[in-house]
C-alpha cells in the first residue's frame, strides 16, 4: 500500500480540496452565510423554525456539492434543470430524481410538487381564528390593498430585466406569506428559490423593524391614537359557515388557488367544527412540526453556490424589501381612507396589518397603537386585516399562476 | 449519469415581458385581488346580516317570555333566595351591566396584577364605565 497514493486520493476525494479547484471558493462563501444565517435564527430568533432548517441546508448542499461531478452531493441542481427541460427525457421524471438524487433531493420532491406549503396552509388553517374578520369584513379590504407590494415588486423586477415568471415569483415576497411564496416560486420560476426564501422569511423576521418607521410615517399622532368600538360576538355557526363559503368562492373565482385556499380553510373547518379535534391538533402541532422540518431544509438546499451567489440574489432581495414596504404603505393609505369615511372610527394602523405575517404584523399594529395612546388595544381588530392578507396573498398568488403558469 | 452543463442550472424561467404589458398586469392583478376579496366581504356582510337578524329574533323572544313572566302574580314569583356562599368568600359581588364571565375575567386579572390570591380580595361592585 502506498501511502502517498492513498493520502493523495483522500485529500482529491476530500471537500476541503474542492474548495481549491474553480469555482469552489464560493462554496466558502455560501458556508459563510449559512452561518450568518443561522447566527440570525438561533441569536436573533429570525423565524428560528424555519430559518434554522434553511440554514442548515444550505450548509449541508455547500458542503458536499461542487458541480455535476459531485455524486456524493445531497442534494443535485442539474437533475431538477433536467426534472424541468422539456427536450430532456427526464423531463418531469421523479423516477429520474428518486434513482440519483441525494438526501435533499428526493425532501425536496415534497417542495415541487407542492406538497409541503399546502400542508404549512392546513396547520395556519387550524390555527387561525378568522372570528375578528367575519366579525369585520371590511378588514378584507385592507388585506386587498395590501397587496400591492406585490403587484409594484413584479412591474420593479420586469423593469430590471427579469422574466414574467421569475418577477411574479419575486413579488409575491411582498404578500409576507413563506408558504404562498414557496408555492408559487416552485411553480414559476424554480431557480429563484433559494433567494426567495430567505427574503420572505428575513422580512418577515423584520416586520417590528420596517413597519413601525412608515406607520409613523403616514399616519398623525391623532389617527394613531384611535380606539375602536368592541367587534360584535361571531356564532359558532358563522365560524363553521366561513371556511366552506370562503373556499367555494375563492376557488371558483381562482381555480389556481385550490391547494393554499382548499388547505387553509380544509385546517380552519377542522377546528371550528367541533368534532376533529384531534385531527386540528395533530395538523396544528405533529404536522405543522414535521412539515417545517421537510420544508427547512430541502429549501435550504436549494441555495448551491453556483446559482445563488450573482447579482440576480442581490437585487431579489432589494426587490423584497420594496414588496414589504409598498404592502405596508397600501395598507396604511386604504387604512386612512377609512378612517376618513368612517369619520375617524377606524385606527389606520390595523392597514399595516393587512400583509399577511401572522400574527406578528398585528402585534406591531397594536404596539404602535398603544405608544400613541397606552389604553389602546388594537390586536384583534388588527387579526381582521393580518387574516385576511392571507387570503389576499393567495389570490394575488393564484392570479400571477394563472397568468403565468403553464 | 448524463448530466447537463452546470450553466442549464441557472436557466431562466419563463420569457422576458413589455414594461407596458407588465404594468397592465399589475393593475389587473391588484384588481383581481380588490374585487375577490369585495365578493368574498359582501357574502360575509350577508350572512353575517342573516345570523345577526336570527340574534335579534332570539332576543326578542326572551324578552316577551321575561315580559310575560314579570306579569304574573307575584306569589307565582318564588322568594329571592339568599344563595348561600362558598366556604372562605367575602360574600356576592354587585354587578352593575357586566356579564358574569367579564366580572369573572376582571377579578382573575386584578388578583394576578395584586399578585394576591383571588380568595383574599373582596370585591363590593363591578360597574360599566360607558
Amino acid at each position: 500500500m502506498n501511502i502517498v497514493e492513498t493520502l493523495e486520493k483522500l485529500w482529491n476525494d476530500s471537500g476541503f480540496q474542492s474548495f481549491f479547484v474553480g469555482d469552489g471558493w464560493k462554496n466558502l462563501v455560501m458556508i459563510a452565510i449559512s452561518c450568518v444565517l443561522l447566527y440570525l435564527g438561533i441569536v436573533k430568533k429570525f423565524e428560528p423554525l424555519l430559518l434554522v432548517g434553511i440554514a442548515f441546508g444550505c450548509l449541508l448542499v455547500n458542503l458536499s456539492y461542487f458541480g455535476p461531478e459531485s455524486t456524493d452531493a445531497l442534494y443535485h441542481p442539474e437533475l431538477w434543470s433536467q426534472f424541468l427541460d422539456e427536450s430532456s427525457e427526464y423531463y418531469h421524471s421523479y423516477g429520474h430524481v428518486m434513482a440519483h438524487g441525494g438526501l435533499l433531493d428526493i425532501l425536496y420532491i415534497g417542495v415541487k410538487a407542492g406538497i409541503y406549503p399546502s400542508l404549512i396552509f392546513l396547520g395556519v388553517g387550524a390555527m387561525t381564528d378568522f372570528g375578528p374578520l367575519i366579525a369585520n369584513p371590511k378588514s378584507l379590504l385592507l388585506g386587498a390593498a395590501a397587496q400591492m407590494g406585490v403587484f409594484l415588486a413584479f412591474f420593479g423586477a420586469v423593469c430590471l430585466g427579469f422574466t414574467g415568471n421569475q418577477a411574479a415569483s419575486i413579488g409575491i415576497i411582498g404578500g409576507a406569506d413563506g408558504p404562498t411564496a414557496i408555492f408559487l416560486t416552485t411553480r414559476l420560476a424554480p431557480e429563484l428559490l433559494g433567494p426567495i426564501a430567505i427574503a420572505a422569511y428575513s422580512y418577515m423576521a423584520l416586520i417590528p423593524m420596517i413597519q413601525p418607521p412608515l406607520m409613523r410615517l403616514l399616519t398623525t399622532e391623532k389617527e394613531r391614537q384611535v380606539k375602536m368600538e368592541q367587534n360584535r360576538n361571531v356564532t359558532k355557526t358563522e365560524k363553521i359557515i366561513f371556511p366552506i363559503i370562503v373556499a367555494m368562492f375563492v376557488i371558483l373565482l381562482l381555480p389556481s388557488t385550490a391547494p393554499l385556499v382548499g388547505c387553509l380553510m380544509l385546517g380552519n373547518l377542522w377546528r371550528e367544527c367541533g368534532v376533529t379535534e384531534r385531527l386540528s391538533d395533530t395538523v396544528q402541532n405533529a404536522l405543522m412540526n414535521i412539515v417545517t422540518v421537510f420544508l427547512g431544509i430541502s429549501v435550504g438546499a436549494t441555495t448551491a453556490a453556483s446559482s445563488f451567489l450573482n447579482i440576480k440574489t442581490l437585487m431579489i432581495i432589494v426587490l423584497g424589501l420594496t414588496a414589504f414596504a409598498f404592502s405596508t404603505i397600501g395598507g396604511l393609505l386604504v387604512g386612512k381612507l377609512m378612517y376618513i369615511l368612517t369619520g375617524g372610527k377606524i385606527n389606520p394602523l390595523i392597514g399595516s396589518a393587512g400583509v399577511s405575517a401572522v400574527p406578528m404584523a398585528a402585534r406591531v399594529s397594536q404596539m404602535e397603537g398603544q405608544k400613541a395612546n397606552p389604553s389602546n388595544f388594537l390586536l384583534m381588530h388588527a387579526m381582521g386585516p393580518n387574516v385576511a392578507g392571507v387570503i389576499g396573498s393567495a389570490i394575488a398568488a393564484g392570479f400571477l399562476l394563472a397568468v403565468f403558469g403553464k | 449519469m448524463n448530466f447537463t452543463l452546470l450553466a442549464a442550472q441557472t436557466a431562466d424561467s419563463g420569457t422576458k415581458m413589455e414594461i407596458g404589458d407588465a404594468a397592465i398586469t399589475a393593475v389587473f392583478g391588484y384588481s383581481v385581488v380588490f374585487f375577490g376579496l369585495v365578493l368574498l366581504m359582501c357574502v360575509l356582510y350577508i350572512t353575517g346580516a342573516f345570523f345577526k337578524s336570527k340574534d335579534a329574533k332570539a332576543k326578542a323572544a326572551l324578552e316577551s317570555a321575561k315580559k310575560e313572566t314579570a306579569a304574573k302574580p307575584a306569589e307565582a314569583a318564588p322568594a329571592p333566595v339568599d344563595l348561600p356562599t362558598a366556604p372562605g368568600s367575602a360574600g356576592h359581588v354587585k354587578l352593575h351591566g357586566v356579564p358574569d364571565k367579564e366580572a369573572a375575567m376582571i377579578m382573575a386579572i386584578v388578583a394576578d396584577k395584586m399578585q394576591t390570591p383571588l380568595n383574599e380580595l373582596r370585591f363590593i361592585s363591578i360597574k360599566e364605565v360607558k
